[in-house]
């Protein structure tokens, strides 16, 4: 059966990368006219990549589910996006953004990978401000840094609160160029529903048209997967609300493994849920922490007092409140890495410190700033995000402390894949959130827009021509081999045998029901027992939605329903991968907290003897997947508890 | 809260259209107007009909993907907002709404509420960009910026490419449109190089594409969701007229 190879490159942690380069097959310029590549979404890493291998004279098709690549929900980041360059003089390095990955990643990720995502960061800032991307800038002109959770240098560049949308924009002009150059042809409007295997190699995609409902066929020598997390898997996210998880359950169901599923970040700044209409999250960035201080009241009462609006935040004495991350970590303060902040606003509100309606949130205040600032340096810094707040809930955050909670933001999970960003399916890669490889247990802010790019621009152009080395004499693939018909008759038999339930319930109150467990018994906390019953109420889920399913109008032209129906069956699948490596891995790791491994003070305990490997799972058919393990070695770093205070 | 809706239904981008009226009550006013159509769609679902089709993604007025003419307004009764942003508290209770689709030319219905704007990727890719491939780069610190044109590129690039501009354009121009990625570049030294290439480019392809001529009313400015001035169309006019006399590519 298939083992796990990393293969990562001999040699010394610092010239892996480079000799990785230098060793690596090329493909001549006419030959490179002869290959197809296939790239599915495009948000930072597949806009990157289809760019970058359209360049270097690859045909390359792209398709993404939205009317224009620029939708991906890459789009919607804020903060900005790290870089070891070192610009403030204030003690960074490559090396240095290598440590406080890995650690921030709860030593759960691997070392040779996070190291060359250092070692590039450098050219990915380069890239975007040749691009034109604008960067915020210094009166003289030249680049300006803020600080992000989790580090104690500045190494965050950043547009506003707009990073992740002028980075987009910048890889989205790039790929207009290559377009227009004819190097790469787009498909908008386009939903990925398998993988084609010929001979055990990815060599083609069948999509659905969601315009007219054709299911077509698309054949490539490799196809890259760069689609984003699972995150909306517990329905209420801050993901996007096309963003899915379907064409990662695919390549699972045809054999790729999906590794570590349970780390999903929870992040600490969001809007708080207010109804049972709500459809989506709203995320406030973190750098908002960088100027924002967090509280609740000292006092039982005075939090009681707050919920029934009997009293106002601003008029409750500074020696009643209580800054808990303050006081829990006083070395990093406010800017604790994003797991830690979550789980500590969690603790405040189940003890009954919580405000809001719900009890179900804290305070992030900016009164001292505005204080020792003006208000007129935190609208320059935050205007947008202050603005979307008041949008959303109708009050003032310069007059009245924001109310934030946790929720459900990012995937560190994901495909598994080796050091060349390669699947299990040999031709097949994961790039960007879509794969499971840089940030380990829990993601730094700023890191996710660095990845995506990195594995675009840096990474799959050199790894993938590698690949390709071998498919000159291939020839074109043939879109008419037995795999394409049978993959095509598999979906259309899915989307049929979805349409002939003709039950009495709407997708979305499945997907409802689905994320309301993944969120209750899958969420902050997780305990045996917790996880043990979402796996049977899954089960259950599963059964009722191939019962009662209700989806009106045909498989012909726009289906809305039917489009949610196919991604909320596989988010069950996702959800049923999420708990079982959830149960499986007994340790508090990251964004992963299992309440039976905590120290006295309530701190995360990891279990390194035990579970320092990554856990990749393989399909075994509906609601059944084995374990196999790649055992994670640190020989350039002391692994040691990860300590913020 | 309750409403009677007004909706531009039709079946394809072939289909004659209709308006139909439909009663939804027992509405938050916390509630955001997409998620007021969620639960709409979600009673039509019930009562097995086709739910309402409309594009939406991010939700929190990034993406541009939401795309509604509420009341006679792209993106509705606020300022500063996509549809996605619009919350039911703009409305009184037992308020009559008529949504419709983006009406252009350039851009026509798919189906009900959901129209075609991959004009505008078309625009783009005829040259909003800065002609470079991946790699060999200078240090990003090697190209100063000042402050003033690196903040007025931020206002500029900040378009989500939704449209509004055009939907509600008595001529239904692309000239805000066009002028922000324009001026974003013309601001910046790494887009100066090509910049009179690039103007006469996208200029010739927005016209070849059907979309209108501006005709300076200024509603694009008023509608933007993110604010872009009409002093970019001013600074389009002054790089296209200045490309048209300097460049060899004529327009």
């Amino acid at each position: 059966m298939t083992t796990l190879n990393s293969k990562i490159p001999k040699g010394q942690l610092e010239n892996k990368w480079t000799g990785y380069k230098a060793s690596q097959n090329l493909v001549n310029p006419p030959n490179k006219r002869k290959i197809d590549v296939i790239i599915v979404g495009t948000g930072l890493a597949g806009s990157s990549a289809a760019s970058s291998l359209g360049a270097m004279g690859f045909n390359v098709k792209i398709f993404c589910i939205q009317d224009s690549p620029r939708r991906a929900h890459s789009i919607a980041a804020q903060g900005g996006i790290n870089a070891a360059k070192n610009y403030p003089n204030d003690g960074d390095s490559v090396y240095r953004l290598f440590y406080d990955t890995i650690k921030g990643g709860d030593y759960r990720a691997r070392e040779a990978n996070v190291y060359r995502l250092a070692e590039v960061s450098n050219n990915i800032i380069d890239q975007c401000v040749a691009q034109g991307v604008p960067f915020a800038r210094e009166y003289g002109g030249l680049l300006d840094n803020r600080s992000f959770g989790g580090a104690q240098v500045s190494r965050t560049f950043y547009a506003r609160g707009q990073t992740g949308q002028q980075l987009l924009l910048g890889a989205y002009s790039a790929l207009s160029y290559e377009i227009n150059n004819g190097n790469v042809q787009m498909f908008t409007r386009r939903e990925m529903m398998d993988v084609v295997i010929v001979d055990g190699k990815a060599r083609g995609i069948i999509v659905r048209n969601l315009i007219t409902g054709d299911i077509e066929r698309h054949s490539a020598h490799a196809v890259v997967l760069a689609t984003g997390g699972y995150g909306n898997v517990y329905f209420l996210s801050t993901n996007a609300m096309n963003s899915n998880c379907s064409a990662a359950i695919q390549a699972w169901r045809k054999g790729a493994f999906i590794a570590n599923p349970a780390y999903v970040q929870i992040h600490p700044t969001c809007i708080p849920v207010h109804g049972d209409y709500q459809s989506k999250l709203t995320l406030m960035s973190e750098s908002l922490r960088n100027d924002g201080r967090i509280w609740v009241p000292k006092k039982k009462e005075d939090a009681e007092k707050i919920r029934n609006k009997q009293l106002k935040a601003k008029d409750l004495k500074e020696e009643d409140r209580d800054y808990f991350l303050e006081r829990r970590y006083p070395a990093f303060g406010n800017l604790v890495p994003r797991d830690v902040a979550s789980r500590a606003a969690k603790e405040r509100c189940d003890a009954g410190f919580g405000v809001g309606n719900t009890g179900l949130a804290v305070f992030l205040d900016f009164a001292s700033a505005i204080n020792r600032l003006g208000k007129n340096v935190i609208e320059e810094r935050y205007g947008n995000l202050f603005q979307m707040y008041e949008k959303i809930v109708d009050e003032n955050p310069y007059q009245n402390p924001m109310m934030i909670y946790p929720a459900v933001h990012y995937t560190m999970g994901g495909i598994w894949v080796d050091y060349e960003l390669m699947t299990t399916i040999p031709g097949l890669y994961a790039a960007g959130e879509a794969n499971f490889s840089d940030h380990g247990a829990n993601r730094l802010g700023a890191s996710a827009l660095m990845q995506g790019l990195a594995d675009g621009y840096f990474v799959l152009p050199y790894t993938v021509q590698n690949y390709l080395s071998s498919d000159i004499k291939t020839g074109a693939i043939s879109t008419t081999l037995p795999e394409f018909d049978a993959a095509e008759k598999a979906v259309k038999d899915r989307l049929q045998g979805l349409l002939s339930i003709k039950g009495k319930r709407s997708v979305d109150s499945f997907h409802k029901e689905l994320g309301k467990t993944m969120w209750n018994h899958v969420g902050m906390g997780r305990t045996k027992e917790s996880l043990e019953k979402a796996l049977v109420v899954f089960k259950d889920i599963r059964e009722r939605f191939h019962k009662e399913l209700l989806i009106p109008g045909t498989t012909e032209g726009v289906n809305i329903e039917l489009e949610k129906a196919t991604r909320v069956e596989d988010y069950i699948d996702m959800a049923e991968l999420i708990t079982t490596d959830a149960l499986t891995r007994n340790e508090s790791c990251g964004g992963h907290f299992r309440e039976e491994s905590q120290t006295e003070e309530g701190e995360a305990k990891r279990d390194d003897a035990n579970y320092m490997y990554v856990g990749a799972w393989e399909y075994k058919g509906t609601g059944e997947m084995t374990l196999h393990k790649e055992d994670l070695n640190y020989e350039n770093i002391e692994v040691k508890s990860r300590n913020y205070k | 809260m309750d409403f009677t809706l007004k909706i531009w239904r039709q079946e394809n981008a072939k289909a004659k259209g209709r308006f139909e009226t439909y009663k939804i009550s027992n509405i938050s006013s916390d509630c955001s107007f997409l998620e007021m159509l969620d639960q709409l769609n979600e009673t039509l679902v019930d009562k097995i009909e086709i739910p309402i089709c409309f594009d939406h993604d991010c939700r929190e007025g990034i993406c541009g993907m939401c795309s509604l003419y509420i009341n006679g307004r792209p993106h509705g009764p606020d300022d500063d907002i996509t549809t996605c942003q619009l919350h039911m508290r703009k409305f009184k209770d037992g308020d009559t709404i008529t949504i419709e689709p983006w009406r252009a030319k350039a851009f026509p219905v798919i189906k009900d509420l959901m129209v075609d704007r991959n004009a505008l990727d078309k625009i783009i890719q005829a040259g909003g960009y800065v002609s470079i491939s991946t790699g060999g780069v200078p240090d990003a610190n090697s190209i100063p910026v000042s402050k003033k044109n690196s903040d007025l590129a931020m206002d500029a690039a900040q378009c989500i490419g939704c449209g509004a501009c055009v939907a509600t354009c008595k001529n239904a121009s692309a000239m805000l449109f066009v002028a922000a990625k324009v001026s974003h570049l013309a601001l910046l030294p790494q887009g100066k190089v090509e910049a009179k290439e690039r103007v006469l480019r996208m200029v010739r392809k927005m016209d070849e594409l059907g979309f209108g001529n501006c005709t300076n009313t200024g509603a694009c400015e008023a509608e933007c969701p993110k604010s872009i001035t009409l002093t970019n169309i001013a600074r389009l006019n002054r790089e296209f007229i200045f490309a048209g006399i300097l460049s060899e590519d004529k327009y």
